[in-house]
This record gives structure tokens, sequence and C-alpha cells, in this order.
């Protein structure tokens, strides 16, 4: 098995590669403005790194969300596309999932927690979990005052964004391709169809009526 | 033929989302998805409405191309996809699934401009071009006079609107006069029970210190406001408005600046071939005018069928063979989307 994960539904742009026992190779470069640029030369390199090339892979994971949308698309496009290329199947993983895996794994509070990126405009993306994991509420968008979670640990730039809203910031800050190819390879978490999770409706507004051109 | 490379070319610039074939400059295929009946009722292309529908109809359009072509994945020598200029999130769908394609398919990628690429369409139609030629791009979202010089290399901004597009005019104006967006259609059809020389619109960057200034220039604002001001004259008057009047007046102002300006800039420039390309050559009036204005020019006018016109993937493939052609460097696999790519780079790095 030879599973490629990647997402870019934060400012982290994070790929790894998972043989169903460990990471063979992982890499992330976190910028907000360049998921186009950094995503396929990442995948290129640690396939170089673990040895391997784009016709061993026999699987794919994506992170569907929610994150901001032109990012996000990044990653399902690439995803989408090279499922549909090399014939494979393209597992999504809510975006939220992957920290929470990325919690227990890195620093688990013993306690339900919660996660929470940058939805922009003053508002999180968020999820809650409980002590072992399973999500128990979310994913939602919102303002991170409104989710009553100041007695709750929190995961995600979110947390960090808005320390007043959480009890405190747990770790990971972003998602890692590396967290969710192991719980996609442990089949460790909820596996959706690679569409993305948006959360929002686009911003459009039909026309209004017609403003006057003629002095009055 | 079959000797030339297999060229599979991806467009998401705007609404449409285009996988096209091409070997050198036969096409093979030339799969449209669009978004356009999305945007209706926004009176415009709504650039997350658009961003969406790429992101789904991506994979499917592909497959679509390739069944078109009765090719494989496999047959592909090379991917080229629209660089820019072009709508931001939307340019990011189309480059991001190239990269995934060029590397899955371990096959070299071209990132190349969208607005070359509708040069590059009329050699899918009527074969090689002998450069260096004028192009007439007349869309919704651009309005310029290229000169190029060597379509896989060489390409210069002669002029450009200083406003609207042509085509966004027309949507503007049709919104006037209670027509349907897109604007194009409905008013070549209202236009054709109108008289077009019944209401005189302004033609604008027309006079004498203008054309110094922006020689191939072009502005439609002003002609925008001008017909709302005649629209909302003759309704505060109480008088019918004639729509087919005002809208065969106003397509005959569009259509006599825009050839005006680039048979001008044919004369001036020692240029004997014109290009019309872009959506808004799909209006049969300025087609005619152009038509007529050439041949009494002398100027070769070439223009391809409206599905090429129109954005399209095919466009995109037909410039990467140009460019696979000359044996120049693929794009890096890190290079950006832009939106305003400047029509002087035909190849990005």
């Amino acid at each position: 098995m030879l599973l490629l994960a990647l997402d870019t539904s934060t400012p982290a742009v994070t790929v790894a590669l998972h043989d169903g026992e460990r990471v063979l190779a992982d890499a992330t470069t976190v910028d907000p403005r360049r998921h186009t640029e950094l995503l396929m030369p990442l995948v290129t390199q640690i396939l170089a790194e673990a040895g391997a090339t784009r016709s061993d892979l026999t699987e794919l994971a994506v992170g569907v969300g929610p994150g901001p949308f032109t990012g996000l698309r990044v990653g399902l496009a690439a995803a989408r596309t090279m499922g549909a290329v090399l014939d494979l199947p393209v597992r999504g993983v809510c975006s939220l999932d992957i920290l929470a895996y990325g919690v227990l794994a890195t620093d688990p509070p013993g306690e339900p927690f919660a996660v929470a990126t940058d939805a922009r405009r003053r508002e999180v993306y968020w999820a809650a979990y409980d002590a072992g994991g399973a999500r128990t509420g979310g994913p939602d968008v919102g303002p991170a005052a409104d989710l009553g979670t100041t007695a709750t640990p929190a995961a995600g730039a979110g947390a960090r964004l808005y320390p007043g809203a959480f009890a405190r910031a747990l770790d990971p800050e972003y998602p890692s391709a590396a967290h969710l190819a192991a719980a996609v390879a442990a089949r460790a978490v909820e596996i959706l169809p690679p569409d993305p999770l948006y959360l929002r409706r686009p911003d459009a507004t039909p026309p209004s009526a017609r403003k006057s051109v003629l002095t009055r | 033929m079959s000797d030339q490379p297999l060229i599979l070319g991806i467009e998401t610039s705007c609404d449409e989302t285009g996988v096209g074939l091409v070997r050198g400059t036969t096409l093979l295929a030339n799969a449209v998805a669009s978004s356009v009946d999305e945007h209706v009722r926004f009176g415009g292309v709504v650039p997350e409405v658009a961003s969406r529908a790429h992101l789904e109809a991506m994979v499917p359009t592909l497959h679509r191309a390739l069944a078109e072509a009765g090719a494989g994945l496999g047959d592909v020598d090379a991917v080229a996809v629209t660089a820019g200029p072009g709508l931001a999130g939307a340019l990011m769908v189309g480059v991001s699934a190239a990269k995934a394609l060029a590397v899955a398919l371990d096959k070299p990628l071209y990132g190349v401009n969208h607005l070359v690429g509708h040069v590059a369409a009329e050699q899918l139609e009527n074969g090689p071009l002998a450069e260096p030629v004028v192009a007439l791009l007349v869309s919704g979202g651009h309005t310029e006079i290229l000169l190029v010089e060597d379509i896989a290399t060489s390409a210069t901004l002669l002029g450009q609107t200083l406003d609207d597009a042509a085509g966004e005019a027309f949507d503007k104006v049709a919104r006037l006069i209670g027509l349907k967006y897109p604007g194009g259609p409905n008013i070549q059809r209202a236009a054709a029970d109108g008289d077009p020389g019944a209401i005189r619109f302004p033609r604008g960057l027309t006079g004498q210190r203008d054309l110094e200034r922006h020689r191939y220039d072009f502005s439609f604002s002003g002609l925008k406001t001008a017909v709302a001001r005649w629209v909302e004259t003759a309704e505060r008057e109480g008088r019918a408005v004639p729509v087919g009047d005002v809208a065969a007046g106003f397509q005959e102002a569009v259509a006599d600046v825009l050839t005006r300006k680039a048979v001008l800039a044919c004369q001036e420039r020692g240029i004997s071939t014109m290009v019309l390309a872009g959506g808004v050559a799909a209006n049969a009036r300025l087609r005619e005018l152009t038509r007529s204005r050439c041949a009494a020019a002398g100027i070769e006018l070439r223009q391809p069928r409206f599905s090429l016109c129109t954005d399209n993937g095919a466009m995109i493939a037909a410039l990467g063979a140009a460019v696979v052609e000359r044996d120049l460097p693929p794009s890096s696999l890190d290079f950006a989307s832009d939106s305003s790519l400047p029509v002087t780079q035909v190849l990005v790095g």
C-alpha cells in the first residue's frame, strides 16, 4: 500500500506518504497565498524522498475542509485529478478531524476539546470532540466568542487567534498530512467523498434596481 | 498528423471549464462546461460561483474531451493550461488540476497566456497563421488589440479598454432595456427589429485628442451612460422605449469603434491579416462590419467558428502545441497563476 495524503484547507500546504504501517515522508509549508505553487512540488519531493513514483500509489486522501475556498480547492482539484488519472480511490476527510486526530497523537488533553481554524471575517471553522476524539459537534462556522467554549481547550489556529474564546491552545496549530495519512491508513476517521465542505454560500447578491443617471 | 505530439489544454479563466485536445493545428476535441446559467440571476459572472463550478466540472470535462478524441490519458504528450489573465480563484482550479495531471502522467506542463490562446485557436480553423497578425479580442472580460509577431513567443498589447469590456457593456445595456443576461445574444436579437441609425450613440475615444493619447484604446462606460440617459429621459417623458432601436444603435456604436480601431492598427503597422476572436466575436453585426471594413482595406480577416471563439481548452492546447513545436522549455511545477498576466508573456517560466 502507498497512500498519498494532502491538505490545503489552512495556510499550511501539507503532504505525506504512508505505506500502511508508517509515514515514509512528509512535508509542510505554511504560506496562505501560495497553495497552487507549493502543492505539487511538495508531492514530487516526498515521492523522491521515499524512492517511489506516482505509479506506485494505491490510494489518495485529501482534507475536504472547511477552509478558505480558494486554497481548499487547490488540494481537491489536485487529488481528484490524480485520482482520475491514476484510477485511484480518493478518500475525503473533514480537515478539522485531521487536527483532532493530531491532538490525540501529540497533545491529548484527557478531556473534551475543540478544533478551531481561521475562517476570516472574525469567525472560525470549528468542531467539538470528546476526550477520545469522536466528533460531538460541528463542523460549522461562526464567531469564536459565540461557541461557549471558554472552559474547553482547542487546537488549530483559531484557538491562537481568539485566545479568550477557549481555555487554552492545544497542538497542533495546522492540520498535518502525516496525521491524515495515519488516520486514513488506520481507518480511524470518518471517510467522506472528496467534496468541499464550504459551509458558506458564495458572496453574491442579485442586482438591485437601477440607479438614475439623470440629475433631478 | 499522428506524429505530432498530442497536447491537452485546460482553460478555467472565467466561467467556462474547457478541456481540449490538439495535434499541431488539428483539433481533436473541445469539451466545455459552462456555469453561465448559475450567473444569470446575478447579472454577471460571480467569481466564487464560477470557481466552485470549475472544481465540479474539471474531471468530467477531462473525460468528455478524451472520449471525443477517442484518446486515452496515456496518449497525451504534454499538458497546457491557462496561467492567466483571468479570475484568480478560477485560474487556480485549472492550474492545480493541470499540475496534478502533468505529475500523474509524468509529462511536461506549459502555463500559457489566455489572450494569445484566443489567437492560437484560429490555427485550428484555417491552419497556421502567417505572423505578424493583428488580433481583435472581444469578450465579457477582454477588449484588446494585440500585435502577434510570433504565436509561441511574441505578442504585444496595442490597445485595450480603459473601463468596461465590450461584453460587459452589452450585459449592462441589456439590463437597462429590460433584456436578460448574457446581454450579447439578447441585444443582437432585439437589434434585428431596430434601426441602427435611429439613435446615434457616442463612439468612445475617437475624438482627435483621444486618438493621440489612446489611439487603439477603447472606452465603453460613456456609451453605457449615454444609453442609460437616453432610456431614462424617454421614460420620464412617458415615451415607450424603442428597445430594438436602442439595441441596434448601441450595437452599431460598439461594432463601429472596435472595427475602426482594429483596421487602423493593421494599416498603421503594415499588417495584412486580422484575427477576430473572443465571445463577442459571435455578434453578427460585429462580424459583418469587420468583414466589410477588412475587405475594403485589403486585410485578410480570419476568425474561428463560435465554439473556438468563446473560452475553451482547445485554444490553450493549440497554443501549447505551438510552444512544444518550438521546443521551448516547459513551465516549472511551482509556477503561479497570474490574474493579470501581461500579453507579452506567452509562456510562464
